[in-house]
């Protein structure tokens, strides 16, 4: 065990050195580095937000299986398929078939190559719809696929939208990721304060240009919705007359008449063709703009809009206006989101954070470091070095992976220094052993080493299954915990069998003659 | 210095000290049913806020008076750490508030001024506290079951047993300790309580890994003496090991901040409980399950 050939030894110290130079590397200015590459600091460490988002896509199977509901109708007449009391009830389609169309439907509805009505997923080998025939009731409803499709689908649009409304804040390096098929993380450094975000999000932003009703009593193709304000309300008419989808652009500027915010916005082809339609029958009229059901403004139509541009009024200051402006720029979502976890740190929490845990770290390696070095006084150095070389081996890997450390890595780190020492001693405790057998000191190190190593691997790799179980199920700043512990496991057992056993190699054979006390 | 080669008969205290521990497993058990845990925002769900104050004069009271004004339900006011600065915990919020944290503000704002910051807001709603309390025990559970099948392909199946019995004792000792303190339990502790299994299962299988060498060395020694011996001979080793930890631990507690005391003290009880547990708990079974030669020569 005490014998290194040249080439490992080479091997152990350009390792070292590569390693070091990336964990110094942290703490270079730009221009001397040879690397781009440094850790990052979470969001615990730097401050910033953290907030996790779950589409509620019921809205979407609701409206996914209406569709469905007229689609089926239809069909069934086209192809004469005789059927009555038809209903939608708790998401399903309900209703009695005859019996000689029976089989004609099933074969229909089961048919795989290019079904009109119920979709055939290749991938999942399965239907969009399952059905389920007792005596003439039929029951349809989304298959557990049919309703991944809606998820996955909603889910990508989402996150879309959320990403270019993140983006249009203009926020710093924002991270925003999908997480499973109804979640949004949305990771936001440097944010200090992230309610105005929380409020763009949480808005669907569904644009829609309506008429009011002319009868104040509302009839059968309207509905009653509230004004902004909550008190005021008005009959709207159920035909949409142009929605944000026809947006091409919107900006908040400062109307010169009145001294008022306001949004302009222009449209696409389609959406002037029925705008100018829309307004030039539509004279005299109340035209009402509903975001996300609730009117804005109802202004009256002086003169038909045939521009394609536009703007909308209403009680907005600057702030409000601009925020409107970027929701109708960015769309809208296609289900509402819901902020269901937000963590948020203050940048001098974060910068309090780091220096407690940088002092804790000094501390704790000074005690280590002396308490060694008193033990074992020349073997203590060497364990001691060891430790050093350790740290470096840790940080360089952190940076070359641009690991993420957290408050709880730079426990781990620590942790790490504390527990380190471990592998040396079980080892020196051995050679101890192995000295008062063995007088010829080469033989009595060589065996402490040996000995040694089944205890030093069992001891380390039950540690190493606890931080890796911690890695997978562990969430957020816990897993930077789980990295440096982790790390901080294989880094030990190099510096201590590789750069300790070389340094304690060197020193036997010059001491060889000589009587070794540990 | 701390050369423990002495020749304690730690087998001589086996008994009592099984004994004591049993004691306190049942308080723990007892206090974990009757007494509860104190779960954190993180698996309780809910709203927790740090809250620094500029000015020394915005007392205790105020912010409670304030927060009592604002109807949020059960809310705990407590100081943390410096001299300013505050923790506010808010349990169960409702669903149907679109920017509480935002209004919290404004009243506060308008009630005791402009002089706080919040230095932190964490937020969770009751679904995701909900799963993050499942995947933590999972977590636990799983890195138990890890132990048990790995110390088992290691060694025998006594060793392992006897391996997790000292384990589990240390967990529940711990979160026992956590539920009569009513220390806070959140994602941190769960992450303590992991390392906690990590270390108390280091510190066993060194000893364990020495039993078997000297089972296997001294062919007509009975297991109750094998097992002092190897206590004994890997004792500074183990006394060692735990002050290093116990160091860099004390200093997280002391020096780390107030966000990783609760961490810190998880797993410096944790520390104490594994090294008392290796040897006075996971040896014991070894003696109980009547270990001998033939049990670790049978494997090879």
């Amino acid at each position: 065990m005490l014998y290194f050939s040249k080439i490992k030894v080479i091997f152990i110290y350009v390792l070292i050195i590569f390693l070091s130079y990336f964990s110094i590397s942290n703490f270079l200015s730009q221009n001397y580095k040879l690397f781009d590459k440094k850790i990052n600091l979470g969001l615990d460490l730097q401050g910033g937000s953290y907030l996790l988002l779950e589409v509620d896509s019921s809205p979407i199977i609701l409206q996914k299986i209406q569709k469905k509901f007229s689609d089926l109708k239809k069909f069934f007449r086209e192809q004469n398929i005789k059927f009555k009391n038809i209903k939608i009830e708790n998401n399903k389609i309900y209703f009695e078939i005859d019996k000689n169309s029976k089989d004609k439907f099933v074969s229909a509805f089961t048919e795989k190559n290019d079904n009109s009505i119920n979709n055939y997923f290749n991938k999942y080998k399965a239907f969009e719809f399952d059905h389920e025939i007792k005596g003439n009731q039929v029951l349809i409803s989304y298959s557990k696929f049919g309703i991944i499709e809606i998820k996955n689908s909603s889910i990508d649009q989402a996150l879309e939208i959320v990403r270019r409304r993140v983006d249009e804040v203009g926020t710093n390096e924002p991270n925003i990721l999908k997480r499973g098929n109804e979640r949004i993380l949305v990771e936001l450094p440097g944010l200090e304060d992230p309610s105005r975000i929380k409020n763009l999000l949480g808005k669907t932003a569904n644009l829609t240009f309506r008429f009011i009703s002319d009868s104040d009593t509302g009839d059968f193709g309207s509905e009653k919705m509230f004004f902004e304000d909550n008190v005021e309300e008005a009959f709207v008419n159920k035909r949409i007359i142009l929605s944000g989808d026809n947006l091409i652009d919107a900006q908040p500027r400062m109307d010169n008449q009145n001294n008022q915010t306001v949004v302009t916005f222009s449209l696409d082809r389609l959406g002037t063709k029925k705008f100018a339609r829309a307004t030039i029958e539509g004279v005299g009229k109340r035209l009402a703009i509903i975001l996300d059901n609730k009117i804005i403004s109802a202004p009256v139509i002086r003169e038909p809009i045939t521009g394609g541009n536009g703007q909308i009024s209403g009680n907005f200051n600057f702030q409000s206006a601009t925020d409107l402006a970027l929701l109708l720029r960015s769309g809208a979502l296609p289900a509402p989101l819901s902020i269901i976890e937000e963590r948020t740190v203050g940048p001098d929490l974060g910068k309090d954070s780091i220096d407690a845990g940088t002092i804790a770290l000094i501390i704790g390696f000074v005690l280590v470091i002396l308490f060694m070095f008193f033990k074992y006084r020349i073997f203590g150095l060497i364990a001691d070095f060891a430790l050093v070389v350790n740290l470096f081996l840790l940080i360089g890997v952190l940076t070359i992976f641009e690991a993420t450390l957290t408050l709880p890595g730079i426990a781990g780190i620590i942790l790490t220094v504390g527990m380190a020492v471990d592998a040396n001693v079980l080892i020196f405790e051995r050679i101890k052993e192995e000295i008062k057998i063995e007088k010829n000191n080469v033989i009595a190190f060589d065996g402490g080493y040996k000995k040694a190593q089944t205890a030093v691997l069992d001891a380390n790799i039950t540690t190493l299954i606890a931080a890796t179980i911690l890695f997978f199920l562990g969430s957020g700043p816990v897993k930077g915990f789980a990295v440096t512990l982790g790390i901080g496991i294989i880094s030990t057992l190099f510096s201590v069998y590789y750069f300790a056993r070389h340094l304690t190699s060197s020193f036997v054979f010059k001491n060889k003659d000589k009587i070794i006390s540990i | 210095m701390f050369n423990f080669r002495s020749d304690i008969r730690f087998i001589n205290y086996f008994k009592i000290f099984n004994f004591l521990s049993l004691i306190l497993i049942i308080i723990s058990i007892g206090s974990i049913i009757y007494k509860g845990l104190n779960f954190g925002v993180d698996f309780k769900g809910g709203t927790l806020i740090e809250l620094r104050a500029e000015n020394s004069e915005i007392g205790i009271g105020d912010l409670r008076h304030s927060f009592l004004e604002m109807n949020l339900g059960d809310v705990n006011v407590k100081k943390f750490g410096k001299e300013n600065d505050f923790l506010i915990k808010i349990e169960g919020n409702d669903k149907n508030k679109e920017n509480f944290i935002e209004d919290i503000k404004i009243h506060l704002s308008k009630d005791i001024g402009n002089n706080f910051s919040f230095r932190r807001v964490e937020d969770v709603g009751p679904k995701v506290s909900g799963e993050l309390l499942k995947s933590g025990l999972i977590a636990i559970v799983l890195s138990l079951s890890a132990m048990l099948i790995y110390i088992w392909i290691r060694f025998e199946w006594q060793f392992s047993l006897g391996a997790i019995v000292a384990l589990v004792h240390d967990v529940i000792v711990t979160i026992g300790f956590f539920s009569i303190l009513e220390f806070e339990i959140n994602l941190s502790i769960v992450a303590a309580v992991l390392t906690i299994v990590g270390y108390s299962m280091n510190d066993t299988v060194v000893i364990f890994d020495r039993v078997r060498e000297n089972l296997k060395k001294y062919t007509s020694k009975t297991i109750n003496e094998i097992s002092n011996l190897s206590i004994n001979e890997t004792l500074s080793r183990t006394i060692i090991t735990s002050l290093t930890t116990l160091m860099a631990l004390l200093s997280i507690f002391f020096f780390g901040g107030e966000i990783l005391k609760g961490f810190s003290f998880a797993m410096i009880l944790g520390v104490i409980f594994g090294t008392y547990s290796s040897i006075f708990i996971a040896n014991p079974i070894l003696i109980r399950l009547k270990v001998n030669q033939k049990s670790v020569l049978k494997g090879e």
